[in-house]
């Protein structure tokens, strides 16, 4: 299809973190990655276990935003339970990221000193518990103004950090997939810095590249990432999101 | 059978400057808004509060009543960053904090209700939850793993201020909600505990309210209660009561403005009781 759309291709890039997941609890928080984690469970990653972000897991296509009132509620998640799932590690956490570095030391905490902010964000929130516990994907999309030489603050370590920590204590980390608006990145490289998986069609590496003020790891030939199918695009915009919240998300 | 009836003026009255309060409930999620603004028309200062962070905090900090705050995170939940408080702590007026990863609060609020020192966790390794609170210590599995693990300390509480759907006089207390978040926690680890709820009910009427797993908080834990219909507003307290956003909005503008803070001060949270707030909110066109 020609007239997709970059918000679209995000998704499924998203979409593709959850596969090979199996049954976990699927956590995404935001527009896009909520849709994201609904579509991987529509089509090809149908054992996943979503919430409907507020107390309940829930059977069945519910659209971003949507009424959960009339869905199948197939499990109690008030928040204890959420921790619970964090630290028995069947769960798959998409946050965002006002900072990334290379390593995947993210922040969301706060810009500036510790102490006395210059911009006080969300804080700690759940990072340091979901890091540590199970697998996390970072959906960030405005790269140019995410990705950092360093982090202010680190609210989610990276693979540097973990690297001193004993084997125990890292067993269960990983960052799985950094998706921007420009592509899709992970830690699959010998060093563990951040490696550009794919990138979104008509987006260059140099373009990439002038996004960052690391250097992006590359290995081999880099693809472009994969557009939606025709039963994908359906589904995105005429079950999860006929009112097109996910567009709000690109600023 | 004890009566643990009380106001909110005289659960005030119990409590002293420079005391560790906890507060139960969850962002914008079932304050007891009646006790905080209480708070906030007494002379109490001075004061740690620990709280899964929403108005309750805002309120206290931009007021300068809380000198010191222990939270998983602040916020109005549809207002993801709590205005007042992030206005504080850029002014750098609370730089006396401790900022833990959400789960670990929840274990220091455990391990309070537990009676034990601290839980150990993984969450906080190779982050700046541990490297900025040089009071957090790590511990050593004692087992063959000799794992280091993050040691959350107890939440050591003086009183414990929370909102419930439904409580008898005597202090059992009922949520009718979707989550009961973590108020049975806080409410075994306050060495005082004091409960508003919408109404107060006989006992044998909470099985026609709710099913029996809606009994959650034991009277055994309580040492007050409070009778507040509308106590949680403008936070929400389903089913009784949605948030009210057009008010929170209101609250929330009012972190640009000092004057206009003062001013939202006057008029909603310094008025002499509950009552007079329940009567304004009326005229207001709530109910």
């Amino acid at each position: 299809m020609s007239d997709v759309t970059l918000d679209e291709i995000c998704v499924v890039a998203i979409a593709e973190a959850f596969r090979g997941d199996g049954e976990v609890l699927c956590n995404p928080m935001g527009p896009v990655p909520v849709i994201a984690g609904r579509l991987a469970r529509a089509t090809f990653e149908p054992d996943l276990m979503l919430t409907d972000t507020i107390a309940f897991a829930i059977e069945g296509n519910l659209p971003f935003g949507g009424d959960p009132t009339d869905a199948v509620i197939e499990s109690y998640m008030p928040f204890r339970s959420i921790f619970d799932q964090v630290w028995s590690g069947k769960r798959h956490v998409v946050m965002g990221a006002s900072q990334i570095d290379r390593h995947g030391n993210q922040n969301f905490a706060a810009i500036g000193a510790y102490r006395k902010p210059k911009a006080q964000l969300l804080g700690m929130r759940g990072a340091p518990g979901n890091l540590i516990n199970h697998a996390t994907t970072y959906w960030v999309p405005n790269q140019a103004r995410a990705f950092s030489e360093t982090v202010d603050v680190v609210s989610g370590p990276g693979y540097d950090r973990i690297a001193e920590l004993p084997e125990a204590s890292r067993a269960n980390f990983e960052i799985r997939r950094v998706v921007t608006d420009l592509g899709a990145y992970d830690f699959e490289s010998e060093d563990r810095t951040m490696r550009v998986r794919s990138l979104h069609p008509g987006v260059t590496l140099e373009q990439a590249q002038e996004a960052s003020p690391f250097e992006l790891t590359v290995t081999g030939d880099v693809p472009e990432s994969r557009l939606p199918t025709d039963d994908e695009l359906a589904l995105i915009r005429d079950v999860f999101d006929p009112n097109g919240v996910r567009k709000s998300e690109f600023r | 059978m004890p009566d643990k009836r009380m106001t909110e003026d005289e659960v005030i009255a119990e409590l002293e400057s420079g005391m560790t309060i906890g507060i139960g409930g969850w962002g914008s999620r079932r304050k007891p808004m009646s006790l905080v603004r209480a708070i906030l028309r007494s002379d109490l200062t001075d004061l740690h509060v620990v709280s899964y962070g929403g108005p309750d905090v805002g309120i206290l900090t931009a007021a300068g009543k809380a000198s010191k705050v222990t939270y998983g995170f602040v916020s109005l939940d549809s207002i993801p960053l709590e205005p007042h408080f992030r206005a504080a702590r850029q002014a750098g007026s609370l730089d006396d904090f401790m900022e833990l990863d959400e789960g670990a609060f929840y274990l220091g609020l455990m391990a309070a209700a537990h009676r034990v020192p601290f839980y150990p966790t993984r969450a906080g390794l190779g982050t700046a939850m541990l490297s900025e609170n040089p009071s957090l210590k790590t511990v050593r599995s004692p087992y063959d793993d000799g794992e280091e693990l993050v040691a959350i300390p107890a939440f050591e509480m003086d009183a414990v201020l929370l909102h419930m759907n439904r409580a008898d006089a005597k202090g059992n207390g009922q949520f009718l909600g979707p989550d009961l978040y973590f108020d049975d926690l806080f409410a075994m680890a306050g060495a005082k505990t004091y409960m508003s709820a919408e109404q107060i009910i006989p006992t044998d009427d909470f099985l026609k309210e709710g099913p029996v797993h809606t009994l959650r908080i034991p009277r055994i834990h309580v040492d007050g209660v409070v009778e507040a219909p509308m106590g949680a507003h403008f936070t929400e307290c389903p089913p009784d009561y949605g948030r009210d956003e057009a008010f929170q909005k209101e609250y929330a503008a009012t972190a640009k403005d000092p004057d206009a803070w003062a001013q939202f001060r006057a008029d909603w949270l310094e008025l002499e009781s509950h009552e007079a707030y329940r009567a304004k909110l009326e005229e207001r066109g709530n109910s």
